[in-house]
């Protein structure tokens, strides 16, 4: 255990040893908090936090040093200070799923996944940064400007880098070591790919394991809360404080949480690990191949079996999601109308319509605006059926194809995203190339399977590198405990040099 | 019975009116369909909405059992078919009153199919022509909030009391042909909407409204193209309505013109229709299922409690009264034909029956009379209803009785009666108070009928000449002379005893 003076060594901490060192007395909770709190204070340059509260840090911490001086049974989470994704609402905290719509936007209530970590005894750091409505791979599209990774390339190239997306604030802040754990959404790889981009890990876990009841909806069918952190552990830590039945949420699943971390094992003896013909595309990133295949080796030195699976469907995923997402987004951002909340412009002598047009127009980013079309044009009378149901169709044969696969195997190995970390501004003018981004991802999620993200290593260029593990429906376990393997064996240390 | 069809007499000859209704009934139920908030109608603005009402960001529907089980207990009352399996599907447009920017509604399945009421085109008259009007569907829907344009000069107010309140649209085949049997659809169909108390009916709060679809043709040929006029609110007007928009559109097509489909408002002050907004400007309304709810699925216990559930409708009860009761065809349907003078009645007619330790079909016939001719005349007379009647089913028993075993006369009972109105006395109470009780004291009678006698001798004279229709003068006279009080059987007997 660090020196409790040490604040340094306290934020390099991962979740379960701030858990145990807090509980064992190596350092309390305020200490943990401040800690954390200053590394916020001084890392504006990366722009993770939309808001910060450090009060509702230290105020979570001396809950918890109280509890713990009076001998009471401490929450599983007591002492741990995380990041909240600003998609989650929170009670009397600014929540603006980074758009000018929600700019001002406090809301009188707290999300269902909120609430629990806070109930676990959780502080909130602030509210991360994202891309707009969560829609983006590279968190370009905040109105509150984009998050800056705090990876670098080697050989003095001075780039910005994207930090993935739309939990782009959660993966920087992790990675910086501004919090040591946050939570994400994902809806086509949104935990996934910017853990992938900056090192850590991050699951979505299987639909409707999480309340999506108080997150600001993207697209209803697809959207699921997961946790991002350092370590397979610390994920699986987290999740047992978020997921549970939501009987707010229709979608919600009524079934116990599993006890994850207890059931944490890296022995993968028994197991098969299927590994998918299609991920592997003609011009597939060399180094990623490359990474993908020590995967393969790590799993198989675990004990796992390893076999070629076929999901037959996965080249239509991509547009299957582009199809379906931004249909529910279209009706989901509706609301957003200047009537009751946020943003309203009203200009002079306008009539409803006006207001509509204006208050729309100036409260929604061009990525959003974007989708709002698309979603719009795809359930127009004379499109509906040659769009929504053709890809409502695919949809099922993606989710087919993954349960044939699991009928020879029980996870499946493929890398996370198609490449490393890119910088700022290098896709932002081809909306085409930044949708690639979601290439691995939007599959597991079209089926809602649970798929994590672990780091395997860096590239020639010093940047991370990640893969991913899908599973069968509620199956997070086994998912997490290849991860595990994975991580023991990856051995991935490397950390962002400070800059900012 | 010959059936006249109702025809337009056009410059060209005779036109036939097709008829359908799209009836909006609010469900009866404490909670609004998707939240649990109140639903009370009257309630000061905006007091009844929840989060989910006024579509927060991250908020998410959860239906309400008991708003399914009134729309299937709806379904089944009118013989229809009850979709185990349904959907909601989300209709998207842009207005005020539409927090969500999409009301939640069924368009491609909906929770009842096909089924059927029977209507009498005159309900007095049970011999008159009966027809049966065929049933689409029934779904289940969200209500809007309501604009108020009168609180500002130049600004509108929302209230959003009865947003995401329940209602059954339920949609009947184009089988109606004239306004009277549009208006004998209406009546029938809300009164089994009342008996199985599914939605109260009161057409002028609201809580039931028409949209009337018209359209004309020759006798038996092509349909015409319809217009719907939307929101009708009482029987009288969707007659008004219908007669209106069929002589219009018969002009139109005689002056050589075309119907345009259109949605058309009916002003209620001039009894005209007028254009609103037509199919050009329709809204395409971007329908989708609304991927925040399962699809619903009704098991089989859930359906058997629901037909175990539902009352004695009206058609089956008026065959009873009429065959088990031995009532006349026609107060067997007036009787029946609201679910509150039924209830009335069988509240009568069982403690009738108690206190009288008679069965039901023997005091059925009085009971009926009673409370057709003193109680609805007396009701009619102070401007009431059977609700806030101020005479109980207990007390008209008690009268019914009092007359039954001889201890008042029905002349009595009349006074009775009154007193009863006016005081809200109990009757045996007022007889026993005001003397009124009648008295079969042979004595005291046959002085009253000496009395009489020796006071008209010339009309004894008379009577005894052959003229013995002055029976009933003498009768009167008598019970005259003992205050109405004398048995007027015993009175008969002396009389006759007397003259003789």
């Amino acid at each position: 255990m660090p020196n409790s003076t040490d604040k340094n060594a306290l934020t390099d901490l991962t979740v379960a040893e701030i858990r145990d060192g807090f509980r064992g007395g190596a350092f309390s909770a305020r200490e943990v908090a401040e800690a954390f709190n200053a590394n916020v204070a001084a890392a504006k340059a990366l722009n993770a936090f939309i808001v910060e509260t450090p009060e509702k840090a230290l105020e979570a911490a001396d809950a918890a040093d109280r509890a713990k001086a009076a001998g009471e049974a401490l929450k599983p989470l007591a002492g741990v200070p995380i990041g909240m994704k600003d998609l989650f609402c929170t009670e009397g905290v600014q929540t603006t799923a980074a758009s000018h719509m929600l700019e001002g936007f406090t809301p009188t209530y707290e999300s269902t996944v909120s609430k629990k970590l806070w109930d676990a005894g959780a502080g909130m750091l602030g509210k991360l940064n994202l891309d707009q409505f969560a829609m983006g791979s590279s968190n370009e599209t905040s109105y509150f400007g984009n998050v800056i990774s705090p990876w670098k390339r080697k050989g003095g190239d001075n780039a910005a880098l994207a930090p993935g997306g739309s939990s782009g604030g959660s993966s920087a802040a992790i990675a910086a070591r501004l919090c040591p754990a946050a939570t994400g959404t994902d809806t086509g790889g949104s935990i996934r790919q910017p853990a992938a981009f900056t090192g850590i890990s991050g699951i979505k876990p299987t639909y409707g394991r999480c309340s999506r009841w108080g997150i600001v909806a993207f697209a209803s069918s697809l959207d699921q809360a997961g946790p991002m952190a350092r370590t397979v552990r610390d994920n699986a830590i987290l999740l047992e404080s978020m997921a549970g039945f939501d009987p707010k949420d229709s979608t919600s699943l009524d079934l116990e949480v599993p006890r994850w971390e207890a059931g944490l094992s890296s022995d993968l003896r028994g197991r098969k690990v299927g590994i998918p013909k299609e991920y592997r595309p003609d011009g597939l990133n060399a180094e990623i191949a490359a990474l993908w295949d020590r995967g393969i080796e790590w799993l198989k030195d675990a004990g796992a079996e390893v076999v070629e699976v076929s999901l037959p469907h996965t080249q239509y995923a991509l547009p299957t999601y582009y199809i379906i997402a931004p249909a529910e987004a279209s009706s989901n951002l509706a609301r957003y109308d200047g009537v009751r909340y946020g943003q309203r412009d009203l200009p002079d002598g306008a009539g409803l319509q006006d207001m509509y047009a204006a208050t729309r127009a100036a409260g929604f980013g061009p990525e959003v605006k974007r989708r709002i079309m698309i979603g719009t044009y795809v359930l127009s009378a004379g499109f509906y059926d040659a769009y929504y149901t053709q890809a409502q169709k695919v949809r099922a044969l993606i989710a087919r194809d993954f349960e044939l696969a699991f009928e020879k195997c029980d996870l499946l190995l493929t890398p996370t995203a198609p490449s490393a970390s890119f910088a700022l501004g290098e896709k932002q003018a081809d909306p085409l190339a930044m949708y690639l981004n979601d290439v691995f991802t939007v599959p597991a999620s079209l089926a809602g399977l649970p798929a994590m993200a672990v780091p395997g290593g860096l590239d020639a260029q010093g940047l991370p590198l990640g893969l991913q593990i899908i599973g069968r429906a509620l199956d997070e376990q086994s998912v997490l405990n290849a991860g595990l393997a994975i991580e023991e064996r990856a051995g991935f240390a490397a950390r962002p040099e400070k800059w900012w | 019975m010959t059936q006249t069809a109702y025809r337009i007499q056009g410059a060209t000859g005779e036109w036939e009116v097709v008829i359908g209704l799209e009836v909006h009934a609010q469900v009866t139920s404490k909670a609004k369909l998707f939240s649990g908030a109140a639903t009370a109608f009257g309630a000061e603005p905006n007091t009844q909405v929840s989060l989910v009402d006024a579509a927060m960001p991250g908020m998410l529907p959860v239906p309400n059992r008991e708003c399914i089980r009134q729309a299937v207990r709806t379904g089944m009352a009118i013989n229809a078919q009850i979709n185990k399996w349904s959907r909601f599907d989300r209709k998207n447009y842009f207005y005020a009153d539409l927090p969500q920017g999409y009301q939640i509604s069924q368009l491609y399945h909906p929770i009842v199919g096909e089924g059927e009421i029977e209507i009498n085109l005159d309900e007095k008259n049970p011999d008159a022509q009966t027809k049966v009007i065929g049933v689409e569907r029934i779904h289940v829907e969200q209500d809007a909030g309501k604009l108020m344009h009168d609180q500002h000069p130049t600004r509108s107010y929302v209230d959003l009391n009865r947003s995401g309140v329940a209602l059954m649209e339920i949609v009947s085949r184009p089988d109606m042909r004239s306004p009277a049997e549009a208006g004998a659809y209406l009546s029938k169909l809300r009164t089994i909407l009342r008996y199985v108390g599914s939605c109260d009916g009161n057409m002028d709060q609201g809580s039931m409204r028409a949209d009337v679809n018209v359209s004309v043709r020759k006798p038996g040929g092509e349909l015409g193209t319809r217009t719907e006029t939307k929101n009708v609110n009482s029987v009288r007007f969707v007659m008004q309505a219908i007669e209106y928009e069929a002589s219009r559109q018969v002009d139109v097509l005689e002056a050589g013109g075309k119907i345009v489909q259109e949605t058309r408002l009916f002003d209620p002050d001039k009894g005209e229709t007028r254009s609103m907004r037509s199919k050009e400007d329709a809204h395409d309304y971007r329908y989708f299922p609304d991927p925040d709810l399962l699809p619903l699925e009704l098991d089989d216990a859930f359906l058997e409690e629901c037909r175990q559930s539902l009352p004695e409708l009206p058609d089956a009860k008026r065959k009873r009264y009429e065959k088990d009761l031995g009532l006349s065809a026609y107060n067997a349907a007036v009787l029946t034909a609201e679910a509150d003078t039924a209830r009335w009645f069988e509240a009568l007619l069982a403690e009738g029956a108690r206190v009288q330790k008679k069965s039901e079909g023997e005091v059925a016939k009085a009971s009926a009379n009673w409370l057709l001719s003193e109680l609805y005349g007396a009701l009619n007379r102070l401007g009431r209803t059977l609700e806030d009647s101020p005479v109980t089913p207990e007390d008209g028993a008690e009268l019914l009785a009092l007359v039954a075993d001889g201890t008042i006369s029905g002349t009595i009972a009349k006074q009775v009666f009154e007193i009863m109105l006016e005081s809200g006395g109990k009757p045996a109470q007022i007889v026993e108070e005001k003397g009124l009780r009648q008295t079969s004291d042979t004595g005291a009678i046959e002085a009253a009928v000496a009395k009489v006698l020796a006071g008209n001798a010339d009309k004894v004279e008379q009577y005894r000449g052959g003229k013995e229709a002055l029976f009933g003068f003498f009768v009167g006279q008598t019970m005259k002379a003992m205050q109405g009080k004398a048995n007027p059987q015993v009175v008969n007997e002396l009389l006759k005893k007397a003259l003789a």
